[in-house]
């Protein structure tokens, strides 16, 4: 019996997952076509948190162990990244000319992105029970 | 920008997905009458872009055009899509999905408005 990642609370996660996924990617595009030069730095890392939420919804929608860990390594990556950039621009250590997802701990998105990685972990470590027995 | 649609489509929205949340509770599955509900509110989101397109062509539509378009499409396919989602989940998290698709549309509909008057960047 493969983990049924994409079932019950699953599919609620996916969801919200997958708003982040098409709305970080569209924005990241929209900034890297438009206005590139005027915050390089800030809109690569736009990019990469766009690529990581899609990642993470792809992972979470399929079955098998594989996407399992590939899941996991997304989540962790995302937990990182919001705490990282959500210290770094609350404490302005650096002066970051444009906003990310993960500025101030995703506070232009009602801090979901700070949320979003606490619950993909437990529910994976719900599903990777049944996996791993 | 179509002030006299936003304010419906809003508050349509949230009632819809309080109904949403209801049924969330009494832990029931996404059945028809929702459909119908999220139809509701999907045919003021097209009538929106519509009016919208309109607007573009006839007038002054906002600076920021190819932005503007790409919030217009995912307000318009976030319900079908959610709804598509929902309905293969026959539970309580079925109707889950479609309360925060619900409440994600507002959230649209505000930054469709300020990005039409040119209102903060990205």
């Amino acid at each position: 019996m493969p983990a049924v990642r994409n079932k019950g609370p699953g599919r609620l996660l996916i969801a919200v997952y997958a708003v982040f996924a098409v709305g970080a990617t569209s924005r990241a595009l929209y900034q890297i076509l438009t206005k590139f030069d005027e915050a390089p730095a800030a809109y690569v890392l736009s990019a990469f948190a766009a690529a990581v939420y899609v990642v993470a919804t792809v992972a979470l929608t399929r079955h098998g162990a594989a996407s399992w860990w590939i899941a996991l390594a997304a989540v962790v990556v995302e937990m990182t990244g919001v705490l990282v950039i959500g210290t770094i621009t609350v404490a302005g250590v650096v002066d970051f000319p444009a906003d990310t997802v993960w500025s101030d701990y995703g506070r232009g998105y009602l801090f979901i992105p700070l949320v979003l990685p606490v619950f993909g972990l437990l529910w994976l470590r719900r599903t990777g029970r049944v996996l791993n027995r | 920008m179509v002030d006299f649609l936003a304010y419906p489509i809003i508050v349509l929205s949230l009632l819809y997905a309080a109904w949403a949340m209801v049924a969330v509770v009494r832990d029931q599955n996404p059945r028809e009458p929702f459909v119908i509900g999220a139809g509701v509110v999907e045919l003021l989101l097209l009538i929106q872009m519509v009016v919208a397109f309109v607007a573009m062509i006839i007038g002054d539509g906002p600076s920021e055009t190819a932005l503007f378009v790409s919030y217009l499409l995912f307000a318009v396919l976030l319900l079908p899509v959610a709804l598509f989602w929902a309905l293969a989940e026959k539970s309580r998290w079925g109707t889950s999905v479609l309360v925060f698709a619900a409440l994600v549309v507002p959230a649209l509909v505000v930054r469709l408005q300020d990005i039409w008057e040119g209102v903060g960047g990205v």
